[in-house]
């Protein structure tokens, strides 16, 4: 999902960055308080943002015969909110574009908006549906990870087609053809990123069941079970 | 609980073993490049992308270069191997703290039930 450095226009490059700005602020700002007023919760904050660290730098191989990763993020909005996983995201991408060429900083607010924006809010809003209609925890888990990590790769492809239009076909064309080198190679990652998520939460629940109680998107019910 | 774990380590590597053997053998995937070489299997999607973006726009020329690139190949993989150790560390010392808290606390609650039942 990284769009490489120089490859968005000026102006989207300009526009994303501002529509991420504030994400940034406020993020960063939440997760000071958080540490703030529970510090006890420092130690589970390390564990998402190491998750989203080691998911970001796998590139896996898919169905279609490319390699993508995951990214990571969907695990610490559960646990903290979309928001807290603003700063993380920022601090694997600037990694990345940095140091590995990989993304940009020219690029960095369109990243930023799909990886630690779109997929965390989208993880967290699938795992609070999914707990109003009481789905047991490890599905909410699995596809609230699951599509947060598709709602990522769908975001870079609406950039890009918005970005690059096709000449003949428009929008639309455009779309479908980075959906297809994203989206569609991500289907099999999202799924491991899904179960991978699961599997941690399931150590968070045998490990860490009193911290848990302290997270707003954990009901005490849940914990015990 | 246990069990269900194992069975969730083997859907994933599965998933990601699996790519691996199909797409060469039930040719998905682009087996031929545009200009009829075989095309690299298993390359990046933000390639794919690039490429895409040459496609549709071929006047398009990145306005930007990155400041530092990875002097080879080698040095790339170096670099994400740490991003992912640096991870996988830390995800392992909590799990190391989590496991030798959990073990002492059930060993603290043992002794406690057993300092009643003598006391009984």
């Amino acid at each position: 999902m990284h769009i490489m450095e120089g490859f968005l226009p000026l102006q989207h490059a300009v526009g994303w960055s501002l529509a991420s700005a504030p994400f940034v602020a406020w993020g960063i700002h939440s997760v000071r308080r958080r540490l703030r007023e529970q510090p006890e919760q420092r130690m589970l904050l390390g564990v998402a943002a190491a998750f989203a660290f080691v998911l970001s730098a796998l590139k896996l191989p898919s169905v279609t015969g490319s390699c993508s990763h995951p990214t990571g993020v969907g695990l610490g909005a559960l646990l903290f909110g979309p928001l807290a996983m603003v700063p993380v995201g920022l601090v694997v991408l600037l990694f990345q574009a940095l140091l590995l060429a990989h993304g940009g900083l020219t690029t960095l607010g369109a990243n930023l908006f799909s990886m630690a924006i779109v997929g965390p809010f989208v993880a967290a809003g699938i795992f609070r549906l999914g707990r109003r209609f009481a789905v047991p925890l490890a599905g909410c888990v699995f596809f609230a990870a699951c599509l947060g990590d598709l709602a990522t790769y769908l975001t870079t492809a609406i950039q890009l087609a918005w970005a690059f239009p096709d000449p003949a076909g428009g929008f639309a064309a455009s779309l479908a053809k980075f959906a297809g080198i994203f989206a569609v190679t991500q289907i099999p990652l999202a799924i491991s990123e899904g179960l991978l998520t699961v599997l941690v939460v399931n150590a968070l629940v045998r490990f860490n069941a009193e911290e848990l109680k302290g997270l707003a998107l954990f009901s005490p019910r849940e914990v015990r079970a | 609980m246990k069990r269900r774990n194992w069975l969730i380590v083997a859907a994933i590597v599965l998933l990601t073993v699996s790519p691996l053997w199909l797409v060469p053998h039930l040719g998905i995937g682009a087996a031929v490049g545009p200009d009829g070489q075989p095309a690299g299997l298993f390359g990046g999607a933000d390639g794919k992308a690039q490429e895409a973006i040459g496609e549709i726009a071929p006047d398009y020329q990145p306005w930007f270069k990155p400041l530092l690139e990875p002097a080879s190949s080698e040095i790339a993989s170096l670099l994400f191997a740490l991003q992912a150790a640096l991870g996988a560390g830390v995800i392992g010392y909590w799990l190391g703290c989590a496991v030798t808290r959990d073990k002492l606390r059930r060993a603290a609650e043992r002794d406690a039930t057993e300092k009643e039942t003598r006391a009984d």
